[in-house]
């Protein structure tokens, strides 16, 4: 069931389109985010849904009411900001009440609804404090429960995590989750940070320069990207060029840097002319260094020669030059010891991976 | 990088100014107090011979005098309610406006300050003798407002040497000391709190009063404080704009130093009006301090 539907919204700054004729569905229950690089209009779109400016065209369904023109305080919806926003003036109690309060609930109620969520985000004991007597950790939950004690529809969080450092991160992504399944809340979530939205999300948006450029779960937006900025954006990726020299139904055959022919299932390949030109990309752990030949026809293999390595502790990132100046990314787990990597510099290695983990991406027209 | 015996030693002249100018004169204010007034001014001096005893002329008589005068007091009863009433004035006027300033577009923001900060550049005498002109019997002001007046039935008022007139010009003189303290608190509230509220279900009116107000608090307590303290003891507002009814305790102190020639009782008379005025900012101050929500709306 959609929830929120945000239908060819378009939003300009002096001039420069910031939010390019967007549209999205996002069902009730889900955990949506809206992933893109800074200035990508992530926060423009988030604030037209809370209602805090007005899209130039476009419309904004909220359960299916036009939600467009509403002012911000009519909308059953919150937003978590990147500053927390608590008002410094109000204790924690006082901050999560607020919105009650507006709401003119009676005072007996307020009581029992923010002490219920002070249970759930474990601030009871921090009830009595200011917000500048909080920690950062502690602040964001404040403004999770503040978001969540009147039980909005949908939920935006703009960023939330940003300012933690990143062992807090991870501890409140584990919270966020659990306390999205709790209440069942939509919620939709900003980040440009790619793992959070990898981990966190079931779908994900990949945005560019105010446009969508993959809308997708997060197994398809990592592994199978559908643009070039995907690829590039998320993770690390081996971006070769090449061109269709010919397609099947669920397939088209590559012809990649100029001399490796592969055939990659693609499940647009209907819409490819032979001679599109593009790039073949592939991650760099889906690739396989081996000093001995692999024995299995199914892959792409080659010899190559290692350049260099960068240690990141759980995984090393070896540079490997194929034949023609060809050199591509491989990550290798570190199941090592203590030694940093397997494979020395300039030694020749066999390298493989299976052509259908990686992908074609069409060049634009 | 300054060394701590440096910062000490910079320190010294701001501290002997103050030592100089202040405690030294705040010292002998309190010795004169105590003192016989001289014939013509001054005071008589500290000790006497009489009949060959030396004798140390210094009396309460001063204070019984000030503190039995109903004169005094109700001088200075009228100088604390027309500064309040100036104060709100302020606060009623400056608020909106410094919030229009705060919130319009950064280019703007300068230029609309500025314009509140010019009448600064022309003397302070000259402003209220501009006001003198306006209140005027023969201005424009108070011809259209004695023929509204006669329309009703009512016979004309002189708005010149009035309590309306020192009031207006209290209020004028002191505007941009309301004005800039709030500017400058309400410039730094940020936008997110604001965006906040509003998405919390606070409409504009209940954004103003839980959110806003709330936080400019610090800004509204140095203004009233900017605004309150001074105005007490002005003397030349009344003086030039005021009538025998709107003398206020500094036309007294003038007086008492100048025509009365009695140094002591208006040594006495600014003791008075000065610890008044401390032990109203102080009780305001720690009320604030104690309030949990002004404690760190501040930070
Ligand atoms: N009020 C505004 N007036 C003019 N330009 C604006 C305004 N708000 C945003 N922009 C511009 O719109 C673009 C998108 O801004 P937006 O804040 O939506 O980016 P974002 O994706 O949230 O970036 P970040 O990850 O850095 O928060 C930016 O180029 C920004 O300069
Ligand atoms: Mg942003």
């Amino acid at each position: 069931m959609t929830i929120l539907q945000i239908k060819n919204v378009t939003k300009n700054f002096d001039d420069s389109v910031v939010v390019d004729n967007i549209s999205i569905d996002i069902n009730q229950g889900e955990f949506f985010t809206l992933l893109g690089p800074s200035g990508c209009g992530k926060t423009t779109l988030l604030r037209m849904v809370a209602g805090l400016i007005s899209p130039d065209s476009g419309r904004i369904f909220l359960d299916g009411k036009d939600i467009t023109d509403l002012p911000p305080e009519k909308r059953p919806l919150h937003t978590i900001f990147q500053t927390y926003a608590l008002f410094p003036h109000l204790s924690v109690f006082d901050n999560i009440a607020f919105p009650l309060k507006m709401a003119k609930w009676d005072k007996s109620r307020i009581v029992t609804q923010v002490e219920e969520l002070l249970e759930d985000v474990q601030l009871v004991k921090f009830k009595n404090r200011f917000p500048h007597e909080l920690s950062g950790g502690q602040k964001q939950r404040v403004a999770i429960a503040r978001s969540l004690v009147d039980r909005p529809k949908l939920l935006l969080l703009d960023e939330p995590l940003s300012a933690l450092d990143a062992r807090l991160r991870e501890h409140m992504h584990i919270e966020l989750v659990k306390l999205q399944e709790e209440t069942g809340v939509t919620f939709v979530y900003v980040t440009h940070d790619q793992q959070e939205a990898l981990a966190l999300s079931s779908r994900i948006a990949v945005l560019n320069g105010g446009k969508i450029e993959q809308l997708d779960v997060p197994t398809k937006v990592y592994s199978k990207p559908k643009t070039y900025f995907v690829a590039d954006f998320l993770g690390k990726c081996n971006l070769i060029k090449a061109e269709v020299i010919s397609t099947t139904n669920d397939a088209v055959t590559l012809k990649i840097a100029g001399y490796i022919n592969l055939e990659v299932k693609c499940e647009y390949a209907a819409n490819y002319k032979i001679g599109q030109k593009g790039w073949y990309s592939i991650r760099p752990e889906k690739i396989r260094l081996n000093r001995e030949e692999v024995e299995n026809t199914d892959l792409y293999r080659a010899q190559a020669k290692v350049l260099g390595y960068y240690y990141y502790g759980n995984d090393t990132l070896y540079e490997i030059e194929l034949g023609d100046n060809l050199v591509l990314k491989v990550m290798l787990g570190n199941t090592k010891s203590v030694e940093p990597k397997f494979f020395n510099e300039e030694t020749m290695v066999h390298m493989s991976f299976d052509p259908h983990a990686g992908s074609f991406i069409a060049e634009e027209l | 990088m300054i060394k701590l015996t440096e910062k000490r030693a910079l320190s010294w002249p701001p501290l002997l100014y103050l030592i100089l100018m202040f405690m030294v004169p705040m010292g002998l204010m309190l010795i004169i107090a105590f003192m016989e007034p001289g014939d013509y001014g001054g005071v008589k001096p500290l000790i006497s011979h009489i009949n060959g005893k030396l004798h140390l002329d210094l009396n309460l008589d001063s204070f019984i005098l000030v503190f039995s005068s109903e004169f005094v007091w109700q001088l200075m009863v009228r100088s604390i309610i027309y500064s309040l009433v100036t104060t709100i004035i302020c606060l009623i006027l400056s608020y909106p406006l410094s919030l229009m300033i705060a919130r319009s577009a950064k280019k703007y923001r300068d230029i609309l300050l500025l314009l509140v900060i010019i009448p600064f550049w022309s003397c302070f005498l000259i402003r209220v003798y501009a006001w003198m002109i306006i209140l005027g019997p023969d201005s424009g002001v108070t011809h259209i407002i004695n023929s509204i007046i006669s329309v009703l039935g009512f016979p004309p008022v002189n708005l010149l040497y009035s309590t309306f007139a020192v009031i207006i010009c209290l209020v004028y003189v002191n505007l941009p000391f309301m004005i800039l303290p709030l500017y400058a608190n309400l410039e730094k509230h940020e936008m997110d709190l604001l965006d906040a509220g509003r998405d919390l279900g606070a409409t504009r009116f209940q954004l103003f009063w839980k959110v806003t107000v709330p936080l400019s608090l610090p800004g509204v307590l140095v203004g009233s404080a900017l605004v309150f303290i001074p105005c007490i003891g002005m003397f030349v507002v009344p003086e030039l704009v005021g009538s025998n009814c709107s003398l206020m305790i500094g036309n007294l102190i003038k007086q008492q130093f100048l025509q009365g020639m009695n140094w002591p009782l208006g040594t006495v008379t600014s003791i008075v009006m000065t610890v008044s005025v401390l032990s109203i900012s102080l009780i305001v101050g720690f009320i604030a301090k104690n309030s949990n929500g002004f404690k760190y709306a501040s930070k």
